[in-house]
């Protein structure tokens, strides 16, 4: 399933890389914690996370992953939007805990 | 494939501002060369994992990559506090990182063993009130994948 479908359905809020939102999502991983999403995640899935600083956006853009989102409604620092918008990284914001989200997340992408 | 690359990057201690820009860089570079992605996969991890230590914990450092046909070579060397024990360093989930560092989503104690098992060589040395040098080498030809 692609970003843009993904977006539409989880009622996730949009905060940029609206360019990439055609780009397939092929699994998700969950964590704040830098080195192990960077351990762990792999190309082309999406990473939910409550981390919002802008070390985010190299993990996203070094792993290659189709795009973040952030949970419990925290939008993306300034730094961390511009880097994203620089380096294309699709950012999510959606109003559900990380719970909630992968919860629903998991039966429309697995 | 006609593989030839050297180059070093400096890094200042401190500047999370700053943290993973080098690695995108090299990535970026080593993509353009025409590196395999299961091998730059491997690469960014390791570099990334390294530059994260030197802004955590160091003054400044140097990260040094060179690839030739046969191999990714990456030297990090950093003036720093270095490493009392190296043993536990290498353990995963031991870390000596400040909370503000930790909130951060960084200091999980996973750096090094991250960097561990995206190597086919991994050496570090590190001498207290000095600094810290790590050598990580990465073959080109088979054993492509992460080792886990």
């Amino acid at each position: 399933m692609d970003l843009s479908s993904i977006a539409e359905k989880l009622n996730l809020r949009i905060v940029c890389g609206h360019q990439k939102l055609s780009v397939q999502v092929t699994g998700g991983y969950v964590g704040d914690l830098l080195s192990d999403v960077m351990a762990n995640s792999r190309e082309g899935y999406i990473w939910i996370t409550r981390q919002t600083h802008q070390n985010i956006v190299a993990v996203a853009s070094l792993k290659e992953l189709a795009g973040i989102i952030l949970v419990n409604g925290k939008d993306p620092e300034e730094d961390t939007l511009e880097k994203a918008t620089a380096e294309g990284i699709p950012i999510f914001v959606t109003e559900l805990s990380a719970f909630d989200i992968v919860g629903e997340l998991y039966t429309i992408v697995s | 494939m006609n593989l030839s690359y050297e180059n070093s990057f400096e890094i200042q201690g401190g500047n999370f501002k700053k943290a993973g820009d080098i690695s995108v860089q090299i990535k970026k570079v080593l993509q353009n060369l025409g590196v395999p992605r299961a091998i730059l996969r491997r690469v960014a991890i390791a570099v990334y994992e390294s530059e994260i230590n030197i802004i955590s914990y160091a003054n400044k450092g140097i990260i040094h990559i060179q690839v030739s046909p046969e191999t990714v070579s990456i030297e990090a060397e950093d003036e720093g506090p270095g490493i009392e024990n190296i043993e536990l360093a290498m353990r995963a989930g031991y870390s000596t990182a400040t909370d503000k560092i930790r909130e951060m989503g960084f200091g999980a104690g996973m750096g090094i063993p991250n960097i561990i098992n995206c190597s086919d060589t991994f050496n570090i040395t590190s001498e207290v009130n000095k600094g810290t040098h790590l050598t990580m080498i990465i073959q080109l030809t088979n054993n492509q994948e992460e080792k886990n």
